[in-house]
């Protein structure tokens, strides 16, 4: 078997053979994305003044006592003062649903409440209400560590995204775990390959020129590697965004992050 | 589009320069991207930031595409004594915006 | 079997075989002399008297962090006016500093579409002028993103 099939094959192999045990972790060392930003761009993210996305977390605190909807309720209604009630939300997201009986990220979730308890009409995905919600949602929980639950309801999601980030795919025919898992810290022309981490979404990205989700970012690699898109909110998002979230445990939430 | 930031230090001393800080969210659209169907997105820059204190200029800033979205500003102005500094800008799509700040001169 | 390097070579493809957006690093450095003489109305620009301070590597086109400055002890400044001459818009930015304005200076962050030299210019209220340039390396994400979400 030649080494670039193997990794699949010996992850599929343990995953039966240790289902429900603790999975295989492959990277040695965590590295947050910003430490692989120029100084200038770590800077940026670190003065709050400075970090665009602070302009959206703003908008989300006035959207956040918005009343919306025909239960004429706003988040703060039920939810009071998020920097008490969202504090360590975000740092266990994703997570498995029992109500809906599936994993939901962070915007799932607050589409979920939206529709559900405000009786609002939902908001596209990279909205600016969206975003702004997210990333005050997300803000909260700045500078905690990350760790979400991958068993029980969560553990089926969990393996589907470990299998996706580790087959190939594309016309490249490369897996996530290719770049992500073996070469980070190496160059591809100019950049240096980081490891792929979630810890910063949503994220104000120099290449957008504006914030977006984790969910954009995921799409953006699948379009790197010359794939099909997986749709916003499609299962394989959500799977790969658990195994992301499971795989950087123990980063600190730095949302909204500045990459480039 | 009129979200913003806007800081001035708590207090400044008398006829002293003092750091003022703006940040603007607006995309600065260049007018040269392109959608997805192919059609030039409509231009949508900032091309004028006026700057006053106490009704006197302080600065006027001249604005192209050059400029990155969501733009961050970092300048001076100096006050003899308690007043207002306003910022105005208006952008292509005809959206007027203002920022104000107190300016608190140390005694 | 392929090895490694021949893995990160291909994986580079679509990086240059990529649609680019617009205004990249294809376009040649624009002549900013008849811009600069509009300005200066053909008088000779001294080199120095201001400060341009920006980063030699940026790895992204679209925010470029500068700060221009100018000393007090040059004399008071009327207006500074920011050129990158490789930009679909060459004359990026002015500045003019108004009587409550007490320091000439000023930090943003602009675009710059490719590898390229700024230049910027000082008018004095004396009617004398001053000049600075940097160089600037401006480089892509290797990996492809589309621009709309």
């Amino acid at each position: 078997m030649s080494v670039r099939r193997k990794w699949p094959a010996v992850i599929a192999a343990l995953m039966a053979m240790t289902a429900n045990a603790e999975p295989i972790r492959i990277l040695d060392e965590i590295k947050s994305g910003r430490e692989f930003q120029s100084r200038e761009v770590q800077a940026q993210q670190a003065d709050d003044f400075a970090n665009p996305g602070m302009l959206w977390v703003e908008r989300g605190a006035a959207l956040w006592k918005t009343v919306d909807g025909e239960a004429g309720k706003s988040c703060a209604s039920c939810h009071s003062a998020a920097t008490t009630s969202m504090r360590g939300v975000a740092a266990r997201y994703p997570a498995f649903d029992a109500d809906g009986k599936r994993v939901l990220d962070l915007e799932a979730r607050i589409l979920q409440c939206r529709s559900r308890h405000q009786r609002a009409p939902a908001w596209r995905h990279e909205s600016e209400e969206l975003l702004a919600i997210t990333a005050y949602v997300a803000q909260q929980s700045h500078g905690l560590p990350l760790k979400v639950a991958i068993d029980g309801g969560a553990r089926t999601t969990f393996e589907a995204g470990q299998r996706l980030y580790t087959s190939r795919i594309g016309q490249l025919n490369l897996a996530c775990s290719h770049c992500h898992d073996r070469q980070w810290g190496k160059k591809l022309l100019a950049d240096t390959v980081s490891q792929g981490q979630s810890n910063g979404y949503p994220t104000y990205r120099l290449e957008w020129q504006t914030l977006g989700s984790l969910q954009r970012r995921i799409r953006a690699c699948f379009y790197g590697v010359r794939a099909e898109l997986p749709a916003f909110g499609a299962d394989d998002i959500i799977a790969l965004e658990l195994y992301l979230a499971w795989r950087g445990e123990g980063l600190a939430i730095e949302a909204p992050a500045v990459r480039k | 589009m009129s979200n913003y930031r806007l800081s001035v230090p708590e207090r400044v001393a008398r006829a002293t320069p003092f750091l003022v800080r703006l940040i603007i969210q607006h995309p600065m659209e260049t007018g040269f991207r392109l959608d997805a169907a192919g059609a030039a997105i409509t231009k949508n820059l900032i091309s004028e930031i006026v700057c006053r204190l106490d009704g006197a200029e302080v600065l006027r800033m001249e604005l192209s595409s050059g400029i990155t979205a969501n733009p961050l500003f970092e300048f001076y102005a100096v006050a003899d004594k308690n007043c207002e500094l306003v910022v105005e800008w208006q952008d292509d799509s005809g959206v007027h915006a203002s920022a104000r700040a107190n300016v608190q001169v140390a005694d | 079997m392929t090895d490694r390097r021949t893995f990160l070579a291909f994986a580079a493809l679509p990086a240059l075989s990529a649609q680019p957006a617009p205004a990249q690093s294809n376009r040649f450095e624009a002549d900013i002399g008849p811009l600069i003489e509009k300005l200066t109305g053909g008088k000779p620009v001294a080199t120095g008297r201001v400060q341009m301070t920006v980063p030699a590597f940026a790895e992204n086109g679209q925010s470029v962090p500068v700060t221009i400055s100018v000393a007090a002890s040059e004399g008071a400044v009327k207006s500074l006016h920011l050129f990158a001459p490789r930009n679909p818009r060459p004359n990026i930015a002015n500045f003019h500093f108004g009587p409550r304005s007490g320091k000439a200076a000023i930090t943003t962050r602009i675009r710059l579409a490719g590898t390229q030299t700024l230049r910027v210019i000082a008018l004095f209220t004396d009617g004398s002028f001053g000049s600075a340039t940097a160089p600037v390396e401006v480089t892509a994400s290797a990996c492809l993103d589309m621009t709309a979400s």
